[in-house]
């Protein structure tokens, strides 16, 4: 929902980056403000996915200019973990599986990262459990999940809802979703998506970056972003993606080639 | 196979210590010993026999391939003395207990201490004590296969009494068993504690073997040899915790004989001393035996932990699992050399060893051989090794939830070593170890 107003969550200006020596961003300006959710889209290999674990501070990347504003602080010289604790929230698109670590024990350690972040006493198991079997029903997912090694043996479906889950006990103020609907098949995808707008607020926001329109059926963006060689190269509302989907990548990058002529 | 990841090169005698007679070394040893116990006053000819055998022999060098990446130069440099056996209190063990085993044997520097013992009330069926407990003597003591090899003849040379656990056919005996050596001095001082484990056919029980030293503890060497004998149907869990003080020796062989259809389940932890080399010998001597071993060394600083293991099969349809996981830091360097042995007879033998590494610096070291000899045709047989550091993209994936590069490294590393610690079957003493763990990977 776009509202006048409402506090700048996100502000990237001009960011260049690159991994292994070779440029992937390059000059990428974006806002975010409280209560909207973007989308970016965008061919194969046009750094969708490096902007985001950019974002959450992934140490094989290098940034080589530019500036991240996350909530008015710089998010570049955060660790990964204190960008997490400052509302900063990735949804993996390949979640790595960890196997002897509980879910439970997981999602416990890292709800309670946060609580003592913020000041309040964290959790014990009982309480937490109580907290986090409120949150199953939500994502469908069944109890036995808690008990498994994080992601270890979880099918696709099964792993981005965990993604979800963590989400919601995490309750950022920006939710990166990178790929959330790769893999999933339509009722998976309802449900993932549904997850997320139950926890879409005024107070935050959520940036979805997704190859397909498929997604943004359920998950209704406010503006939509094109992205190509590091740049994001047009914008426009909800109808853009479905012209994308329509003609693909190609013309925008004509038309804008045209303009700039 | 054999996997070598290490940034340093191969283990070489240490280049400055002076020359050392590894043979007149050894033979002095012996000439340690203290007096032969009333108790064991029946070990007479198998002492004289090991004796005899020992001072045919030499201290191994890495030039043997059993000892190839072992130095035991640190020994040669330590002028050894027999224990002058120090009294020690209570209280000075209270850390060492564990509620849920109360019977509880220990031995101080090898000798046996009944008042620190707690045997509580026990049936005759169920024997602990040393060799007093058996006036009629051990047969078994000192004839497992491979009682010859060079430490463990030393130990039988040297021994002057022995740990008893000896359960009687059929008994059931619910509650564990916990076997306790501990060494005091400060001083560079030698002991050879012995033990022998009998169960008999059909009995079950769990022992918990633990070596442990009392703060300040010097450079003892504790040169162990644990028997135990299976017999038919016999079911033992046996846990083995090493974590001796950090400047201690430890070389250890646990030889274990299987009658048919007995079970031995081994978990087998190996922290502590400077260096630590681990003999674990399983013989299955009747068919459809089981064997399970679980082992996990962890090791810091300048530590070498080696465990030598063995899997003989001699009788068909028997099964053997065997995980092996190291977690090597700093400089530390850990060995491991499984050997499974299946013979022509030993016909469907289903086995499968796993050694697995996890390296937590650039400088630590780990040696690992799978080591399987098969002549029978029909059996199943798997073994598998690998070597690998904690990686990036899961410690970013939890630190991208919030949790701190060091708590993320701190868990995958209790995940790397779950499978072994929840196969303690105390929870005692696998909490006590998860905490010992968490100390060590988190010292601050």
């Amino acid at each position: 929902m776009i509202r006048d107003n409402s506090d700048v969550i996100l502000a990237i200006q001009d960011l260049t980056a690159e991994v292994d020596g070779s440029p992937i961003l390059k000059g990428l300006t974006l806002e975010i403000k409280a209560g909207e959710v973007h989308a970016i889209m965008g061919p194969n290999g046009s750094g969708k996915s490096t902007l985001s674990k950019i974002l959450a501070g992934h140490p094989a990347y290098t940034v080589t200019g530019g500036s991240v504003t996350f909530r008015g602080e710089n998010l570049l010289e955060l660790e990964p973990e204190a960008r997490a604790k400052a509302g900063l929230f990735l949804a993996f698109q390949y979640p790595l599986e960890i196997p002897g670590v509980s879910n439970l024990d997981f999602l416990r350690v890292a709800y309670n990262a946060k609580r003592k972040h913020e000041g309040l006493e964290e959790l014990d198991a009982f309480d937490f459990d109580e907290l986090v079997q409120s949150k199953l029903g939500l994502l469908q997912m069944d109890a036995s999940f808690l008990s498994r090694s994080v992601n270890e043996g979880f099918s696709g479906g099964e792993k981005k809802r965990n993604e979800i889950l963590q989400m919601a006990l995490l309750e950022p103020k920006l939710a990166i979703l990178d790929e959330i609907d790769s893999g999933l098949d339509i009722d998976a995808l309802k449900i993932v998506a549904n997850g997320v707008n139950e926890l879409t607020t005024p107070d935050n926001a959520v940036l979805a970056i997704t190859h397909y329109q498929r997604l943004l059926n359920y998950i209704t963006p406010d503006y939509v972003h094109v992205m190509e060689d590091g740049r994001i190269l047009t914008t426009g509302g909800k109808e853009l993606a479905l012209e994308l989907e329509a003609r693909g990548y190609s013309w925008v990058r004509e038309e804008e080639e045209a303009i700039a002529r | 196979m054999s996997i070598q990841v290490s940034m340093v090169p191969d283990a070489t005698e240490t280049v400055n210590a002076p020359r050392v007679d590894r043979a007149a070394y050894l033979s002095r040893l012996v000439q340690l010993r203290g007096e032969l116990d009333a108790a064991g006053s029946g070990l007479k000819d198998l002492r004289d026999r090991a004796t005899a055998l020992v001072q045919e022999r030499a201290m191994p060098s890495t030039r043997a391939e059993e000892w190839r990446f072992t130095d035991l130069s640190p020994l040669l440099q330590e002028s050894f003395q027999p224990v002058v056996p120090q009294p020690i209190t209570a209280e000075a063990i209270i850390p060492f207990g564990l509620t849920d085993a109360p019977h509880r044997l220990v031995f101080v520097d090898g000798v046996y201490a009944p008042s620190l013992s707690t045997l509580g009330d026990l049936p005759p069926e169920v024997q602990l004590g040393n060799l007093s407990r058996v006036p009629g003597g051990i047969p078994h003591i000192g004839q497992h296969q491979g009682a010859e090899e060079t430490f463990t003849a030393l130990n039988t040379a040297c021994m002057t009494d022995a740990a008893v656990i000896w359960v009687a056919q059929g008994q059931e005996w619910r509650t564990p068993i916990h076997l306790l050596v501990v060494t005091t001095t400060g001083a560079a001082t030698l002991s050879h504690p012995r033990c022998v484990v009998i169960a008999e056919a059909g009995s079950q029980f769990t022992l918990i073997e633990e070596f442990v030293s009392l703060e300040g503890g010097g450079a003892a060497w504790v040169n162990r040899v644990t028997e135990i004998k299976l017999g038919a149907g016999a079911t033992v869990n046996h846990t083995r915790v090493q974590r001796q003080g950090a400047h201690t020796f430890h070389i250890g062989k646990t030889a274990v004989s299987q009658a048919r259809d007995s079970r031995y389940v081994a978990t087998v932890l190996n922290w502590g001393a400077h260096l630590a080399r681990h003999h674990l010998e399983i013989y299955q001597t009747g068919a459809q035996t089981a064997t399970i071993l679980n082992g996990l060394t962890l090791l810091q600083g300048e530590q070498l932990g080696d465990t030598h293991s063995l899997i003989a099969f001699t009788q068909p349809y028997g099964m053997a699992n065997q995980v092996q996981k190291c977690i090597v830091g700093d400089r530390a360097h850990a060995v491991f050399n499984g050997k499974i042995w299946v013979p022509q007879a030993a016909q469907l033998t289903n086995a499968s060893q796993l050694s697995r590494n996890l390296l937590l610096s650039p400088r630590a070291r780990v040696d690992t051989k799978p080591q399987l000899e098969i002549t029978a045709d029909n059996v199943k047989c798997s073994h598998g090794a690998t070597v690998s550091q904690l990686e990036e993209d899961e410690v970013f994936y939890l630190q991208s939830r919030g949790i701190s590069a060091e708590m993320a490294r701190q868990l995958l590393t209790f995940a790397f070593a779950a499978e072994v610690v929840d196969a303690i079957p105390l929870p005692t003493l696998r909490d006590r170890i998860r905490s010992e763990l968490s100390l060590r990977l988190n010292p601050a």
